[in-house]
């Protein structure tokens, strides 16, 4: 029964990097840290990037947080890696969205978005 | 006839459908829902009798003030109080938090001790966090035992002759541990220390007795208890409100106004400066009275009853583990719960697709969650209207979201 109704609500992209996340892990050789809290849920993302030049060369993330944030932090490090830090900068909500193909309700939206503000975080500073 | 057949019709919210499904409402320690009489109540009065009390020389006004004022005398009643003026109404239980911790706190010295506890709402603990960084004083936590119960020997151990406030809550709003409160009340007194109680998650369930309780002041929140949202409920022993300064200041406080000082009005208006919420007085006397009307100890029954099925069925789901004291150790009617491999909040969100509202998160009690080493909690709770179906319904739903994200 829950399970027709779940899958408008977590679409197939958000079920699969809750369970098997790409990007979930410790990164040796970080040099730009951040982390953050939501404070209406209390979920925590902490997301490392390794910035060589003006390159994001490595993204990682880990954290207590639920699918929607959780699979929200493995998207924003996939699409950061590998691109100049403007661009990983200019990243928004939207383009985390095209890839999560869900419906996010306004409650869930900051679920979305706390790997971002912590993305902004650790380019703005966030020293190892 | 059962507790919900006779409630059930008369809330109107439950008719609603949500997401394709009735709507199995378990959420009333947030906030309940609320019968028709207080809707209807309220709306009267605004359509009959609304004007600004207290000082309003006409018909309106005095019918006003009679209403508001009758709402006193009833929560006095309900609550077993001693006087009428030691029933002080305030905005909720978290604005009669801040003002006794302002109050109580305003005149301690550096080094005094505020003892709270860890299972706290952070609304029992950060106003006293405020007071206690502009006092300069020590805050410390009773811890809690394993299985959710108050340490009373570490509370024996933290009370000294510097500890000035115990404040604690009667009924946690996540174990649903039933604290002792006459017992701590005592320890407390033997250090001449002021008693506060949080009875935010208490009032709604159980039978409540100032004159046997022994605490020096407890608070609640009328909408948790059917009644409107907007208006709390703040009792203090009369020789405990006469020695408090006021707070905060305004009209209706005061008896006489210079421009440098001023003389206060008699208890309780002294602590309930500015327009009152009369239309919030009214509801919550219809709430008293629907509660009254089907007395507090079936109330309590019936949540009991409701709480056992759902500690039964949700212990006996595979990777689900529910918190609070032991099956067997009377509780409050919530009941906290982890499904393993799931973040609560998509639990809460997966059984609001089936039409099932329960919260989710740390229910304002962080330290809490940090004790028992989760990042949040799912929550069902329970109210007068709540039946054993949508308590199954909850079991069959937990069961079954496993399956779609673990």
């Amino acid at each position: 029964m829950v399970r027709t109704a779940a899958r408008a609500l977590y679409s197939d992209v958000i079920r699969e990097r809750w369970r098997r996340p790409k990007f979930r892990g410790e990164l040796s050789g970080a040099n730009r840290i951040a982390e953050d809290v939501n404070p209406l849920c209390g979920d925590r993302v902490r997301l490392m990037l390794s910035l060589v030049g003006d390159r994001v060369a490595a993204a990682r993330f880990i954290g207590d947080s639920c699918a929607i944030c959780t699979a929200s932090a493995d998207v924003v490090a996939e699409l950061v890696s590998g691109k100049p830090a403007a661009e990983a900068r200019a990243l928004e909500p939207a383009d985390v969205l095209a890839v999560l193909q869900a419906d996010i309700r306004p409650t869930r939206m900051r679920c979305v978005t706390l790997p971002l503000s912590v993305l902004a975080k650790a380019l703005n500073g966030g020293g190892a | 006839m059962t507790l919900h057949e006779l409630t059930r019709g008369d809330f109107p919210i439950l008719a609603r459908v949500v997401n394709g499904h009735p709507l199995a409402y378990l959420d009333s320690a947030a906030s309940s829902q609320k019968p028709r009489t207080v809707i209807e109540a309220m709306s009267q009065y605004y359509e009959r009798s609304h004007a600004n009390v207290h000082r309003s020389i006409h018909t309106l006004g005095e019918e006003a003030t009679e209403l508001y004022e009758a709402a006193r005398d009833r929560v006095q009643r309900f609550i077993g109080a001693a006087r009428r003026e030691e029933v002080v109404f305030t905005r909720g239980t978290t604005d009669g938090l801040n003002l006794l911790a302002d109050a109580l706190c305003a005149g301690l010295a550096p080094g005094d001790e505020v003892l709270i506890t860890e299972m706290e709402h952070h609304s029992n603990i950060v106003p006293w966090q405020l007071a206690a960084r502009r006092q300069r004083l020590a805050l410390r936590a009773v811890p809690i035992t394993g299985p959710g119960l108050l340490d009373l020997d570490a509370l024996d151990r933290l009370l000294t002759a510097r500890t000035r406030v115990v404040a604690f809550t009667h009924v946690s709003n996540v174990l649903g541990t039933i604290n002792p409160v006459a017992d701590i009340c005592a320890r407390a007194r033997r250090v001449g220390a002021v008693t506060v109680v949080d009875g935010a998650q208490a009032a709604p369930h159980l039978a409540l007795d100032m004159s046997v309780l022994g605490c020096d002041f407890y608070v609640f929140s009328p909408h948790k208890m059917l009644g409107p949202t907007g208006i709390g409920v703040l009792w203090g022993r009369r020789e405990r409100l006469l020695g408090l300064e006021p707070t905060r200041g305004g009209g209706e406080m005061i008896k006489e106004v210079w421009i440098e000082h001023a003389e206060w009005n008699d208890l309780p208006w002294r602590f309930e400066p500015g327009t009152p919420p009369i239309a919030e007085a009214v509801g919550l006397t219809a709430a008293v009275e629907y509660l009254e009307k089907l007395g507090m100890d079936r109330v309590a029954e019936h949540e009991r009853a409701l709480t056992r099925q759902a500690l039964a069925g949700l212990t006996a789901l595979p990777g689900v583990r529910v918190f609070g004291p032991p099956a067997g150790v009377e509780r409050g009617a919530v009941v906290a719960f982890a499904v393993e491999g799931l973040h609560p909040h998509d639990v809460a969100a997966l059984l609001d697709a089936e039409g099932i509202a329960v919260r989710a998160g740390h229910h304002c009690a962080m330290p809490l969650m940090r004790r028992l080493g989760v990042v949040g909690t799912s929550r069902a709770s329970f109210s007068v209207f709540s039946t054993p179906a949508e308590v199954a319904r909850l079991v069959r739903a937990v069961a079954d979201v496993r399956a779609v994200l673990a």
